[in-house]
């Protein structure tokens, strides 16, 4: 694998040797990586290369078959990729339940900051299912961030949403990083990964093939980057070149 | 889990059309059902043994019945199975081989011919019962009647054509035998005409003795004849007589029963959909990976949809009783008793609608599930035994005893009426069964996400 070096001492999570399986089939190999504090690291690759299985094991939600995924910085807040919310249940019951559930003291000051840090104030006493797909997700993610995570784990965060609403959602994720929070997130726009993310772990076929910058992963597709290609072609030409 | 609990119930409360339907629709069915329990199998197995001497022949007032004729037509309206004794007959009635035994005395023809004499004497068939089932109770009732009444009908066209003779007799004279002495019957019509005459022809001082004495002699017969027709008429009104012998001491009222039915469903309905809906909603609303990776156990969130289900059962069938009591009576001192058979019904309910939720993953294909088995268990459970071949019904039997639809039945029914079958076992039953279906939806959910 084609690796950058990083400060394991300092990382607010660390992932060594995941391996996980389904049946016969091989999702995750031997995937090592950390993350430190307010870094935004994305995890791209093509589709079923095992993106959301290493976000659900890092998540907690599945077990991984090898290898073990270390916290040394608190814990993890994970946003699914389609928004995990009672649609029946307004805005503040949903932050409610949640923070109640997370074991918070103070529940009502959780969702009042919550509230406010989505900008949906207003909206707390609409049901969740007449909100747009943008709010919706700012909810999402708003829950994700009751306990107070050191990472927070955003799997396709910006699928379904319009321009203006993926605009505003990175304002409110970068936000969150300049304040430490360590951002994670798996995504199909490259584009999306090349603009916000300081590193990208590429995977394909369960297998991390680079962990690195963005001009990190040009160097590794040299023929792009001496032809003036953009970051896209140069990751569809390094994956190519491995096989995949 | 309480927060889990508040939270299912304020997405009840903000489904009022789905509540409602959760509601309506298993009350509904409960009143079909209940209509339906007063119906029976087309042709029940009944015990038939035939104590008449063969080839005895059958004849009232002059005319000859059909005695092998009568018994194809029984037979076509029952499934007869023939035995060879009283004992053999209590003992099928007594496992359940057929719903009754019905024995023709051996002095069955001996009687019905005096039916048409001046001595009648109404002949008694015996029935035999298994009333442990108040289903099949009221249907040997309706179909052992039924088949009675058109005998008796039969045979008192007989008799009334014999009455009508003897009326005849009173009413215009004529030779009569009695006794192999034939007797000259004067006739009420000729005596007034005789008794006329006496009074036109006689002076106020000499009466014509003879005639006088005939007209005394007829009033005296007349009497006789009059008080062998009350007993004429009251064969006439029933010539066969039924012994009924219960076999399974008491059993609850058929309406006790169908209530019990209609709170068993009701009680399916409600709180299968519900958890399994319930369960399958928290992966359709992808909030199950959320709330397992820390904030609650998979164990504590089926406990939640268990108790779930368990609460809204309760109210809902506790609201049904209470309507249905407006309309019969029910023993309210038994509510005590009311409350664990709900509950343990709810409870094996909920367990079976949280390993269908879990299996199917989705509401409406959770949904469908509950329906495809449930709905069949249902009526596997109400059939009686002895309405289909023995060996089938314990195929049924062991089916049955895999869903909690038949120990709630039991359940319920034990808690409305003390005839009923024992609610310890019931329960004890359902308890197993709740634990069972546990560990099934436990498994069903590690392949939930």
């Amino acid at each position: 694998m084609t690796s950058a070096a990083t400060a394991t001492s300092a990382a607010a999570i660390e992932a060594r040797g995941l391996t996980k399986r389904f049946g016969e089939r091989v999702a995750l190999r031997e995937v090592d990586f950390a993350a430190v504090p307010g870094e935004v690291l994305a995890v791209i690759g093509p589709n079923g290369a095992g993106k959301t299985t290493l976000l659900s094991i890092l998540a907690g939600i599945r077990e991984p078959d090898g290898g073990e995924v270390h916290l040394p910085r608190g814990v993890v807040g994970f946003v699914p990729q389609q928004a995990a919310l009672y649609r029946r249940l307004t805005v503040a019951e949903n932050l409610r339940l949640f923070a109640r559930l997370e074991g918070i003291d103070d529940v009502e000051a959780a969702v009042a900051a919550m509230l406010g840090q989505t900008g949906l104030g207003d909206r707390r006493d609409d049901q969740v299912g007449t909100l747009s797909g943008g709010n919706q997700q700012r909810i999402n993610i708003a829950i994700g961030l009751l306990s107070d995570p050191a990472v927070l784990l955003l799997d396709e965060p910006s699928t379904g949403l319009d321009p203006r609403q993926r605009g505003r959602l990175w304002e409110f994720v970068l936000g969150l990083a300049d304040t430490g929070t360590t951002v994670i997130f798996s995504t199909h726009n490259i584009a999306e990964a090349e603009r916000y993310a300081q590193r990208v772990l590429v995977i394909a076929d369960g297998q991390a093939l680079f962990d690195g910058t963005i001009a990190g992963l040009h160097a590794a597709a040299p023929a792009t980057q001496a032809a003036g290609a953009d970051f896209e072609s140069a990751f569809v030409r390094f994956l190519a070149e491995r096989g995949h | 889990m309480r927060w889990l609990l508040l939270k299912d119930l304020q997405i009840m409360r903000r489904s009022p059309l789905l509540t409602t339907l959760l509601v309506i629709y298993p009350i509904a069915i409960a009143v079909l059902i209940g209509f339906a329990l007063s119906r029976g199998p087309e042709t029940p197995r009944v015990a038939f043994l035939n104590q008449v001497p063969p080839d005895t022949p059958l004849s009232v007032g002059g005319e000859e019945l059909d005695l092998a004729g009568a018994k194809s037509e029984l037979c076509e309206r029952i499934e007869c199975v023939e035995v060879s004794s009283e004992g053999e007959a209590r003992e099928k009635v007594e496992s359940g081989d057929v719903l009754a035994a019905l024995i023709l005395p051996p002095d069955l023809v001996e009687k019905l011919q005096t039916l048409a004499g001046l001595a009648p004497e109404s002949p008694t068939v015996k029935v035999i019962v298994n009333e442990q089932d108040p289903v099949k109770a009221g249907l040997v009732d309706d179909r052992i009647n039924s088949l009675l009444a058109e005998a008796n009908l039969r045979i008192s066209q007989q008799v009334s054509d014999v009455s009508t003779t003897y009326l005849r007799i009173l009413l215009d004279g004529g030779d009569f035998s009695f006794l192999g002495e034939g007797i000259e019957i004067l006739g009420l019509r000729r005596s007034e005409q005789i008794l006329r005459e006496v009074r036109d022809q006689l002076p106020p001082s000499s009466p014509d003795l003879d005639r006088l004495d005939s007209v005394i002699r007829f009033s005296h017969l007349a009497a006789e004849n009059l008080g062998v027709a009350d007993d004429l008429l009251e064969s006439v009104s029933q010539p066969i007589k039924v012994d009924k012998e219960t076999i399974d001491g008491d059993t609850p009222s058929l309406d006790t029963f169908a209530i019990a039915v209609a709170a068993t469903v009701t009680l399916m309905f409600v709180t299968v959909l519900l958890v399994a809906g319930s369960l399958a909603l928290e992966r359709e609303e992808n909030a199950f990976a959320r709330l397992t990776r820390g904030l609650v156990s998979k164990a504590t969130l089926l406990a939640e949809k268990v108790l779930l289900g368990i609460v809204v059962a309760l109210a809902v069938t506790l609201l049904m009783l209470a309507g249905l009591g407006f309309f019969v009576d029910l023993d309210w001192g038994r509510f005590a008793l009311w409350l664990p058979a709900i509950v343990a019904g709810g409870a094996g309910f909920a367990a079976f609608g949280a390993a269908i939720g879990g299996a199917a993953r989705e509401v409406r294909a959770a949904s469908l599930l509950a329906f495809m088995v449930g709905l069949p268990v249902a009526f596997l459970s109400l059939i009686p035994s002895g309405a289909v071949a023995p060996g089938l019904y314990d195929v049924i039997e062991v089916v049955t005893a895999l869903f909690p639809f038949d120990p709630s039945l039991r359940a319920l029914t034990g808690a409305l009426a003390a005839a009923g079958p024992s609610i310890a076992l019931a329960v004890l039953h359902l308890a197993t069964l709740t634990i069972a279906y546990g560990v099934l939806a436990r498994i069903a959910l590690r392949r939930f996400v």
